[in-house]
């Protein structure tokens, strides 16, 4: 019972073997690369891990404070950022190792020449609430 | 009545419906129709019978149901069988159903969410918004654990051990949300020691009152940890630890120690002590000894060093702590903790920093960053002086 984020990159990923951009796809890969998504979702609704997903558009801002009483600043997208996130999911299972299993199989996903990407996808771990039974004097 | 005492006449309900010949899964459906309903109906109108009007407004969703399953096969051209009654139950129906619930062949988590809506009767709902799972995924999760336990003949009970991992494990997932699950778990333990008398039980219930009765004292205001000897003590619950201490006592008396009786045992002496200072470490490392040739888990040994450290000074739990495998979760941050115990504060905060990266819950990280923090900023100008 652990929450994992499961994050695709659009860039800053290790390159996949089948690296093929996706505009170079045939539409029937690319329809066939949605629908291996959306399935890979409802199996794991159906067996209840499944917490939640999103896609991002590649391009956003980036916002900081201005200081007291002035508007945020918006700037970007600067070029020189390496990492751009192209959508997330959220996992709750049993085990590390049940989360990379999750994590290898939506890396299959198809590309072209329907064959898996093989796509690196980064596993993050959810900090989790403090355990009630923690014996040790630090706690 | 009020909505605890609603559900605690869920297992009984539920045994009904079974003892009539209903299978466990469409009768727990039943069941779970029949709470609703109760919610919704009783604040207006109670009934002067509880039980009996949640077994006839189950029995009767569970015929609606049948029929409405009758149909949809005929319809399919498929023979409808009768669901035949089960051999008659050679353990207490309650019992039975913890056991069921809790079966080996469900994982961990489904093995929560049935126990919780099954025997605790709360309604998916609730038990998705504890764990922070859509209610989708949870109906999903706990209508795959009826499967797979459908399939289960359970005629005598099994090994109580994984129904009390079970229940450790909702007891351990606290608060959240609306629902306060250490309490459900200790309701749900201690019913389970009305009906089933086994020391390991009581153990399990004492270790649980006992943890319980420091909840409020455990956490600042703000969310932060307290550490135990930073504890107010007066903030304990003084009825709780006196609970479960003569539960514990009387679980003890069989002789039939168990890992749970050893943690509630461990659990008894912080909540026998005064003051921090006044702690009966020396007894402490000797169930930590106990717990270890019970379980020789390494997370005991890890926690045995601490007690060490603190009985015997932090160089013998240092050296505790040497023959440990330092991949190990807490291990860093425990020798942070000897480290500052034994004056090498230098150490100790680089230790704090790393222990916090690795921390896997936030609570935790953010106490240990606060540790090294302590240390970088008010330790420096300690040390000179205790050096000067």
């Amino acid at each position: 019972m652990a929450k994992y984020l499961l994050l695709k990159h659009y860039r800053g990923a290790p390159a996949p073997a089948n690296d093929v951009p996706m505009d170079q796809w045939t539409p029937e890969e690319i329809s066939a690369h949605v629908q291996y998504m959306n399935d890979f979702a409802a199996r794991l609704e159906k067996t209840g891990e499944f917490v939640g997903s999103q896609a991002l558009a590649p391009e956003g801002a980036w916002v900081r404070y201005d200081g007291e009483g002035r508007p945020p600043v918006t700037d970007g997208p600067f070029a020189e950022t390496k990492d751009v996130i192209a959508g997330w999911m959220v996992i709750d299972v049993d085990s590390y190792e049940r989360a990379v299993e999750l994590a290898g199989e939506l890396s299959a996903a198809p590309g072209a020449g329907g064959k898996p990407i093989h796509e690196w996808l980064e596993l993050r771990p959810f900090l989790g609430a403090s355990p009630t039974v923690t014996e040790c004097a630090h706690h | 009545m009020n909505e605890v005492l609603l559900r605690s006449l869920t297992p009984s309900v539920l045994a009904v419906l079974v003892r009539r010949g209903a299978d466990f899964s469409a009768a727990e459906d039943a069941v779970q129709d029949a709470l609703v309903e109760a919610l919704r109906v009783w604040p207006a109108d109670p009934p002067r019978d509880a039980k009996g009007w949640l077994v006839t407004v189950a029995w009767r969703r569970f015929l609606d149901a049948r029929r409405a399953e009758a149909a949809r096969r005929r319809r399919e051209d498929l023979v409808e069988e009768e669901p035949v009654p089960g051999p008659a139950p050679a353990v207490d129906d309650t019992l039975r159903l913890y056991f069921l619930c809790a079966h080996p062949s469900l994982t961990p988590s489904s093995a929560v969410a049935l126990t919780l809506r099954a025997v605790g009767g709360l309604t998916t709902r609730q038990i998705a918004q504890a764990y922070l799972v859509p209610e989708a995924t949870m109906a999903q999760r706990i209508s795959r654990a009826k499967r797979t336990v459908s399939r289960v003949r359970l005629d005598r009970p099994g090994d109580v051990a994984t129904v009390l991992r079970v229940l450790y494990l909702v007891f351990n997932e606290g608060y959240s949300g609306d629902l306060d699950l250490a309490a459900e778990a200790i309701r749900l333990t201690r019913q389970l020691a009305a009906v089933f008398d086994h020391p390991e039980v009581a153990g399990l219930l004492a270790l649980m009152l006992l943890h319980h009765a420091r909840r409020t004292a455990r956490t600042a205001p703000d969310g932060s940890l307290i550490p135990l000897a930073e504890q107010d003590r007066a903030r304990w619950d003084t009825a709780l630890i006196a609970e479960g201490v003569a539960v514990l006592q009387t679980a003890l008396a069989r002789d039939r120690l168990g890992e749970y009786q050893a943690q509630a045992a461990i659990a008894a002496l912080h909540a026998d002590a005064p003051t921090a200072e006044e702690t009966d470490w020396v007894q402490i490392v000797e169930w930590y000894d106990e717990l270890t040739r019970l379980t020789d888990s390494p997370i005991v040994r890890l926690n045995r060093a601490v007690a060490v450290g603190e009985a015997d000074g932090p160089r013998a739990g240092l050296a505790a702590l040497a023959a440990l495998d330092d991949t190990l979760p807490r291990h860093t941050a425990v020798a942070a903790y000897l480290h500052e115990r034994d004056g090498d504060l230098a150490t100790a905060a680089r230790l704090y920093a790393e222990a916090a990266r690795k921390a896997s819950d936030l609570a935790e990280r953010d106490h240990l960053t606060r540790q090294a923090a302590r240390l970088n900023t008010y330790g420096k100008g300690n040390a000179d002086t205790s050096l000067g």
